[in-house]
């Protein structure tokens, strides 16, 4: 078993290959992790296709039926880190930058998604309206 | 703290949202209970907030206006360095001192209100260019050092707890400026808070930089005046 974990979610992939620092599942399994889809332009995501780069492509896809594709090359194009334990059955991946701190130019605030004390979801887009002052504290 | 802001602010279209980050589940309900809060109270047990607001330690606020923009970027709120003024002589920290940080966290909470009441026109709402010029920028370091510190949550709750240290260990040096994974992780006392002796050698390495840099606002200053 393979568990893989994203910032906000994670997800358990029980086929996946593990090889060094390389990730190898179906294209299914990497569209459910990271959100694109394989398709003939490149890894795609609404309106975005991010091509396998040519020279390069043996890293990222390999095989057919099941066509595999390496999440952790993908992931490092993106921009976001691939860290694993030794053991390669734990991975954890960090946020792109496009998608961590502030894209260029904007200063929107990025939605999440939390649980309170009961176990009841609220997103700071739930409060959108209100002003909110975020603040943060911590037991420890 | 937060519970008066929020009464004295209710014919405003304002809230405050507070968020614990506490990787054990259970840890921040003993202090949840204590202030019965009007006002949602959410846990982060993953330190997602610290990713995507580029938090290194608590307490610190976000202001976020009525279209989810950042007014401004974390900052530390409600804190202050008294610890470090402990008079000799006294055994204590100085009234002076005491009387300073209640003096300070009063002026936060006024600039809060300001905003609340005035929006953009307040004098504490930041424009653009001073917020991107306060925001931490991606940095590939920090990025990978929240990865390793969710890798070691998982490992810990996998049984694997020397797996864990090494991922843990590695966060800390790749982000040595956030408290916010070394206290999660570091040993705790009993009460829960990590301020053993490692706590103390790390405050005292920090020689004149600060632990809670306070808020660049107009009236807000680290320490008392001495006139």
């Amino acid at each position: 078993m393979t568990t893989i974990i994203a910032a906000t979610e994670t997800f358990d992939v029980p086929n996946a290959i593990a090889e060094d620092d390389a990730l190898w599942m179906d294209a299914d399994d990497l569209a459910r992790v990271s959100g694109y889809e394989l398709k003939p332009e490149g890894f795609c995501r609404d309106t975005v296709c991010i091509p396998v780069p040519a020279d390069r492509a043996d890293e990222f896809v390999r095989g057919t039926e099941p066509v595999l594709t390496n999440l952790a090359a993908f992931w490092s194009h993106l921009g976001g880190p691939v860290v694993r334990d030794e053991a390669a059955t734990h991975w954890s991946l960090g946020e792109p930058p496009a998608s961590g701190a502030l894209p260029f130019g904007t200063v929107d605030a990025p939605d999440f998604t939390l649980p309170d004390a009961t176990g009841r979801l609220h997103s700071l887009s739930d409060y959108r309206g209100q002003k909110v002052l975020l603040a943060t504290w911590a037991s420890w | 703290m937060w519970q008066q802001l929020v009464e004295d602010l209710a014919g405003e279209d304002f809230t405050v949202i507070a968020v614990a980050l506490d990787s054990e589940p259970g840890a921040a309900e003993p202090w949840i209970e204590a202030a019965s809060p009007t006002y949602p109270v959410l846990i982060d047990r993953t330190h997602v907030l610290a990713d995507l607001f580029g938090i290194i330690n608590v307490p610190t606020a976000v202001w976020i206006d009525e279209d989810e923009r950042i007014v401004r970027p974390a900052e530390v709120a409600g804190a202050y360095e008294s610890f470090r003024h402990v008079d000799a002589d006294l055994g204590r920290v100085p009234d002076a001192d005491i009387d300073h940080a209640k003096q300070m966290r009063l002026t936060y909470l006024e600039a809060i209100k300001d905003w609340a009441a005035r929006g953009p026109e307040s004098e504490h709402a930041l424009s653009t260019a001073e917020i991107r010029e306060r925001q931490a920028s991606f940095d590939p370091d920090i990025t990978e050092a929240h990865a390793r510190f969710r890798l070691g949550q998982h490992l810990e709750a996998a049984d694997d707890p020397s797996g864990a240290r090494t991922q843990f260990d590695e966060a800390s040096r790749l982000h040595p400026e956030s408290w916010a994974i070394w206290r999660q992780t570091s040993d705790k006392l009993e009460n829960g808070i990590a301020a053993g002796p490692a706590f103390a050698a790390r405050v005292a390495a920090l020689g004149e930089r600060r632990y809670y840099p306070p808020p660049e606002m107009a009236g807000i200053s680290e320490a008392p005046t001495t006139s």
